[in-house]
Parts: structure tokens; sequence; C-alpha cells
């Protein structure tokens, strides 16, 4: 499969890059990683005219410390979230997150910005992010602004981010010392979007659920927040009955397309299955 | 749409090449640069048969630029053996293990397992089959390219390789 024609630029910086989507309009779109947006051109489902390839700006790269928080460069890969041992030690579920998105090869190319930012419901690090509470910098013409994860998407390939905006970095608040963690992802095969997978951070104060933070992938048209099912958790022992009932709060927001993956039902009730999954492991990952 | 210049070592050579910048990675090396080693397999990033080494990453040169590795230095299957014909260890241990029955993978699963290799000298057999996951045999013959990966991780450690019992 061959893509439509188009003309290829590679900026240094991420104010050229901001610069030339701003001028060349809409036939413009910014190239990260590409394996989202290549296969689409290749299809010809998106056939941008220009192509502004961010992988020459060198500020996208790397992940650092600010105070409490991590940001992570738009253009960090999988492969490097994988490998970086201030995520394994902060926020581990990148990493345990990571290690399900696609496989090896995509990993080293695919990146963070990328997988955030393109709205793809079927993405991973989405509701992972709503999960962590992150924080998305966007940087567009008239400067530099900062959208919570939470606030971000809005329907299928819909996001917040206006025309001519870029995600620059992840800012990522590191979850309390000692909190559990569980990135369930329920798939067909390796490389599969998720049927349904849950993102669940946890902490645990004298055997009672302190704190508690869930996110759920590909079961909507967006990630979703299960604000509803954290609120039943809190203050329990995470006891069957209540996780049962913050498990048919979190499903009751579920609206999947029935496909390849099984009928909406099925997804729901895996999404389910997955929470339930991923509130047991990180209990067991969580210190007293 | 104009051409660009373009400039990479594959295979320890330096090619200048002009390319439209839409030409994928996979359809450089076969057609301008008669590399017909690395297969367009299933055209969709995901079998792996066009896998090439890119700066020390793995990568499915079907969904690559070529534009976008310029300045990048490549190795393919082509650039495995040494110059006089002797044959990469791994290339050694897939024929020693009957890691290949069509064949049509082999040229990414070697490359893979070159990169994975180095950078795991000695891998488990999960490690292996996760470094691998990336790269469809529809012979479905992934006992003995496993094997064949453990076989050349042993030769390159030095110690003598010890089938696992079945």
């Amino acid at each position: 499969m061959i893509p439509g024609p188009f003309a290829y630029h590679r900026p240094t910086s991420v104010k050229e890059a901001v610069g030339l989507l701003g001028s060349l309009g809409e036939d413009a779109r910014a190239l990260a990683g590409g394996h989202s947006l290549i296969p689409m051109m290749k299809l010809r489902l998106a056939s941008p005219a220009h192509l502004i390839d961010l992988a020459g700006v060198a500020d996208l790269k790397g992940i650092r410390e600010d105070g409490r928080d991590v940001v992570i460069g738009a253009m960090t890969t999988q492969h490097e979230l994988i490998e970086s041992d201030l995520l394994a030690k902060k926020i581990p579920i990148l990493r345990e997150t990571s290690l399900l998105i696609a496989d090896p090869q995509v990993r080293y190319v695919g990146t963070i910005g990328g997988n955030v930012a393109n709205g793809d419901p079927g993405n991973d690090m989405p509701a992972v992010m709503m999960c962590l509470n992150a924080m998305y910098h966007a940087v567009g013409k008239s400067g530099e602004r900062r959208i919570a994860a939470r606030d971000f998407y809005q329907g299928a390939y819909f996001t917040a981010l206006e025309p001519g905006e870029i995600v620059t970095a992840i800012r990522v608040p590191a979850p309390a010392a000692g909190h559990g963690y569980a990135y369930e992802k329920l798939k067909r095969k390796v490389g599969d979007y998720a049927t349904a997978a849950a993102a669940v951070l946890l902490t645990m104060s004298g055997g009672k659920v302190a704190g508690c933070s869930i996110g759920l992938t590909n079961v909507a048209e967006t990630p979703l927040w299960a604000e509803e099912a954290e609120k039943i958790l809190v203050g329990s022992t995470l006891d069957a009955a209540t996780v049962k009932k913050a498990v048919t709060a979190a499903e009751a927001i579920t609206s999947p397309a029935s496909d390849g993956r099984g009928p909406a039902a099925y997804r729901t009730k895996m999404a389910g299955v997955m929470l339930t999954r991923a509130l047991g492991r990180a209990k067991e990952r969580a210190g007293a | 749409m104009a051409k660009s210049q373009v400039s990479m070592i594959v295979n320890g050579k330096k090619v200048e090449e002009l390319v439209e910048p839409r030409t994928l990675l996979i359809h450089f090396l076969r057609e301008q640069l008669h590399l017909t080693g690395p297969h367009i397999g299933c055209d969709t990033s995901h079998c792996g048969a066009c896998t090439v080494d890119l700066d020390g990453k793995s990568v499915k040169s079907c969904t690559v630029f070529t534009v976008q590795a310029n300045g990048a230095d490549i190795r393919t299957i082509e650039g495995m053996a040494a110059a006089d014909g002797t044959l990469h260890v791994l290339q050694d241990a897939f024929r020693e293990m009957h890691g290949l029955q069509c064949g049509f993978c082999t040229p990414g699963m070697i490359t893979r397992a070159y990169r994975l290799l180095e950078e795991n000298k000695n891998p488990t057999e999960d490690e292996i089959r996760v470094g691998i996951s990336g790269n469809l045999c529809r012979c479905t013959g992934y006992q003995n390219i496993v094997k064949a990966i453990q076989y050349a991780a042993a030769k390159i450690s030095g110690v003598p390789f010890q089938e696992a019992a079945e």
C-alpha cells in the first residue's frame, strides 16, 4: 500500500513545528512515531498534504522530575518508558501498561505523545493518564496551556486539542509511595487493542482504601474515568460486596461497540472483570 | 511531488538517494537498493517480516517513511553474514535448529533476534517469546525458532547449548 503524496517537514524546535502547523493549516499533520498515522495514510483514510515530523525536536524527548511531578516528553517512546528507572520507581503502572502496547518493534517507535493525543479509544495510555490525573502540555500559536487528561477526550479521535496545537509533554503527579497499581488488559493476541482494560491506583491505610483511581480503556468512544466506582471503594476494605457494587457502577458508564472483539454486553462485562482483577492486584501491591 | 535527498548507512555502506517523501522504507530497500531480504508480509505493521535494525532498534520498515530514516544506520538480513560469506551465528543457528520452514518470516525473525540478543545476551524462553512477539510465522514453527535463538545465545556466551526437555 502506498500513501498519497505529501511534503515532508522536519522542524528542530517546538516553535518551528507549531509555526508550520499554523501556516500550513488543515492540510498538515504532526507525525510522532507514526504507527497510527502511517497505517491510516497507507489505507488512504488520511492523506495530509504536509507531514511535520517531530522527531528532530530535541525538547520533546526525555523524562524528568519536576517537584512532585514526572514530566515525560511527548516524543518519548514506549520502549523508553519501559527502560526508565525513574518511572519504574515512581510510576510503575506506566511500565506495566507500555509492555501491553502492541509489540516490541512498535514500542521502539510508538510515542507516549502520539498515544495520548491521537484520541483513539483503543489506545491504552489515555485511560491510564485519566487514572493518574495527568496534565497534557499543549503548545499552539498562542502559547502553552495545560489540559487535564480527564477533560481531554471528547469523542473518538476528537480531543480538546485546538487546530495547530501539539502535545509537547505529559505531566504526571507521582502517586504516593507505597501505592498499589495494576493495568489489566484483555486482548485476543499480541498487538491487539483491548477488548476491555482497566487501570487502578490504590492507597491503603489501616486495611482500608484511602485513595483509589480508576480508568477504563476501549469500552466507549473515549477512555473513561470511573469516578463513581472510586467513591464507592474509598473507605472500604475491598470486601467482595463493595467491589461488586463498584464494578457495577463502572460497568454502567461503558458503552462499547459490538465488533470483532465481542458483543457490547460481553465487553462491558469484561471491563468489570478487568477492574476486579486490577483491584485485586493493586491491593496485593499496596503497602498497608 | 519533489523528491528529497536522503543519506544513510545500509549494511555498513553509505547510500545517497533521491526519494519521494511517501516512499516507505521497505519499498526503498527492496525496489531502490534491491535488498529483497526484508519481506512485505501483511503490509499493516503486524507480521514483522519487514523488520530491519535501525539505529539500534528493531523497526517494521513498512511503517516508516524513508525520509524519517535520513541519517540512520540500518542493517537488513543481507548485512548479517560476514563479508567472506560466513554466516552470522543466528543464521547458523536457524539452519542447525531448523528454525525455518517456508522461510518467509526468517529475515524478520533473525534481524529481530539480533537486536534481542544485543540487549539481552542470555534471555529466558519467555523473554525470547515476548521478544519475537511482533514477528509472525504462519508455518507456526515457533518452537524451533525459539530453540534457534537459544542456540545462538549459548554460542555467543560460549556455553554448551542444552535443549530443554519437551
